[in-house]
């Protein structure tokens, strides 16, 4: 299937969800409003036509300070990647959420693989997922305070931790490393690239 | 007083078995385990987030820390999405050679999966065995990028140089007499592809050699048999890929269904299991070395009769020859920009997969027009076999659970990220 006909497809078979279809550089992304989150993510799995089976990835995104600082959209989003065995193709799905407080349905009934990923992006960018059974942290120490992949997270963190010779135990201190940029970030734009936006 | 009946347990994160920094807590009754929870992160070093403060190329080192022991198939993920949102297009000669260190980097990690998983049921001999050959394949990496595991040698629009001339030979030492140096320098007289070859040659024996250790030995048999069955259903939505997704019966192999580089002009059969246990996951990793022997077989064939160049001719991309810098203004001002600031990549965000040696190995990379990333997400296969953990270990026995790490091909240099 050609992904023009993947996009009619699901432009056909999801028409009514409010979704809004976008392809670029041979990827499909759709955008899905919260509250249809779980009746879009069930009808990919089971209309045969579609038939995403696998969730090959679920991650979070902190917009805050994309374009540097240009946004206006919602600053966290959800980004799943679906992938159908059975007819060979792909699609992203993205779901914007509530600046102050990020939450949304968990897709855990939809694919099991979504346990981790969303513990993963709980713990990286403070996104709760309801209805997941046991939304721990998982990838940062025990006890760790924020959400460390958010943008207004120092990259160096905020506390280190040592072994005190005198307390004979480890303990906490704020940082004593400056934050340092080798290569400042900068965005050009020029028009070298303007083939591949044509999609040549 | 109350009688206990059930009781915990806690494995690693120090345990050799546990392949790295993985803690387990086991919940038991007598030696069967009710659940196993996994504690990961021991190893997180926040890749994804200091990826976002470096320009493009500065990244290609991490990912080979990722996956340790597959480095270069790590770097292809990542270069590919870039290529994808660039528009480059890889020179066929750069193309081949990254399919060729692909199959190599599947043998060097099927190689330790295959040594480790039967270490740790208790077969020490395939250890030793398959670490002789690791030997030569780290060698053809240190020959063609100077390093032997972390080898950060393919690049935004090829690979970093052309295959070398000549293999570097061992001199003697007080360890090693002239005889000695002699029979360990017998093979490394011709060029990279010429001991490539040699070793193609050899290697289909060597397999021979691990399988009568292992395939029908009573012992491994006993402890992979029917050892966390997955069933195909489960195994889709638990979000299995690679080996642990073709154990339980599902043809699925991104080499062939998305066909990236040249994997399309290349002759191979991908192998499935029936089962879904541990014996079976074996199985498809000894057929596939096979499988990657015959596709380096191929790769050499072609590199051999087709030179060219390895590396796109753009300047904006890849840096000039040092010649050119020598006499031309615009080259200089090229090399000067692109090891400075990097290269800006235009906004928007593509996701690339690679058939990783332990399944989907994805890049979901995300720019805003800067010349760094603005979001990096690495799908890493393992992380949802582990998270699958405690649905196949549930109801095995505490050693059992020893080979299902094993089987799972566990690293934690992908999992914690």
């Amino acid at each position: 299937m050609s992904i023009q006909v993947l996009v009619k497809q699901i432009e056909q078979r999801l028409s009514g969800m409010g979704i809004n279809t976008e392809l670029a550089l041979g990827e499909v992304t759709i955008q899905v409003p919260r509250d249809k989150l779980i009746d879009v993510c069930t009808r990919l799995r089971d209309d045969t036509e579609l038939g995403f089976e696998q969730l090959i990835d679920l991650c979070g995104v902190d917009y805050s300070e994309y374009g540097d600082g240009t946004w206006q959209g919602d600053r966290f989003a959800v980004v799943y990647h679906l992938l159908s065995i059975s007819n060979n193709h792909r699609i992203r799905v993205r779901t914007f959420l509530d600046d102050e407080f990020p939450l949304l349905t968990s897709v855990i009934d939809v694919w099991a693989a979504a346990n981790w990923f969303e513990r993963e992006a709980f713990d990286l960018y403070g996104i709760i997922f309801e209805g997941h059974p046991d939304l721990r942290r998982i990838l940062t120490d025990y006890g760790f305070v924020g959400h460390p992949f958010r943008k207004d997270f120092p990259l160096s963190g905020n506390v280190e931790m040592r072994y005190d010779e005198e307390k004979k135990r480890v303990i906490y201190e704020p940082v004593s490393i400056e934050p340092r940029i080798n290569v400042p970030r900068i965005i050009r734009d020029d028009h070298r690239y303007e083939k591949v936006e044509s999609g040549e | 007083m109350a009688e206990i009946n059930s009781y915990t347990i806690n494995f690693g994160p120090q345990h050799p078995a546990a392949h790295g920094v993985l803690r387990l807590v086991l919940e038991m009754e007598g030696e069967v385990i009710l659940r196993a929870d996994p504690h990961i992160g021991l190893l997180h070093r926040a890749t994804e987030k200091l990826a976002e403060t470096k320009p493009y190329n500065q990244n290609i080192p991490y990912m080979d820390r990722l996956d340790y022991v597959s480095m270069m198939c790590n770097e292809h993920a990542y270069v590919m999405s870039l290529e994808k949102m660039l528009g480059v297009k890889v020179p066929i000669r750069a193309q081949y050679i990254r399919v060729m260190f692909d199959e190599i980097t599947r043998i060097l990690n099927h190689l330790l999966q295959l040594g480790t998983h039967a270490m740790d049921v208790g077969a020490m001999t395939v250890f030793f065995y398959t670490f002789r050959e690791r030997e030569d394949l780290m060698d053809a990496y240190e020959a063609v990028s100077g390093a032997r595991l972390h080898a950060a040698y393919y690049r935004v629009g090829g690979v970093y140089r052309d295959l070398p001339e000549s293999m570097p030979k061992y001199e003697e030492s007080k360890w090693h007499n002239s005889k000695d140096v002699k029979g360990l320098n017998s093979n490394r007289h011709g060029s990279l592809l010429d001991f490539l070859e040699d070793f193609t040659e050899r290697f289909p024996g060597l397999i021979d050699e691990y399988e009568t250790l292992l395939t029908d030995n009573r012992i491994w048999k006993q402890r992979t048999v029917d050892i966390a069955i997955v069933s195909p259903e489960r195994a889709l939505q638990l979000g299995f890929s690679g080996p642990m997704l073709r154990g339980s019966g599902i043809e699925w192999d991104l080499r062939k269904k998305q066909p990236y580089e040249v994997y399309d002009k290349m002759d191979f059969d991908i192998a499935v299991g029936t089962n879904g246990d541990c014996y079976d996951r074996y199985l498809i990793r000894i057929e596939e070395m096979r499988q990657s022997n015959r596709i380096i077989k191929q790769c050499i064939d072609w590199l051999r009769k087709n030179p060219g160049s390895v590396m796109v001719d753009e300047h904006k991309i890849a840096p000039p020859k040092r010649e050119e810098m020598k006499g031309d203004m615009e080259s200089l001002i090229h090399h000067f920009k692109l090891f400075t600031e990097g290269y800006t990549v235009p906004a928007g965000e593509a996701y690339a997969a690679v058939e990783h040696p332990k399944g989907e190995f994805g890049v979901y990379m995300m720019s805003d027009g800067a010349n760094k990333p603005y979001r990096l997400k690495i799908r890493a296969p393992g992380f949802a076999h582990l998270s699958a953990l405690d649905e196949m270990s549930r109801g095995h026995m505490l050693a059992d659970v020893v080979a299902i790490i094993g089987t799972q091909d566990i690293v934690f240099g992908e999992i914690d990220r």
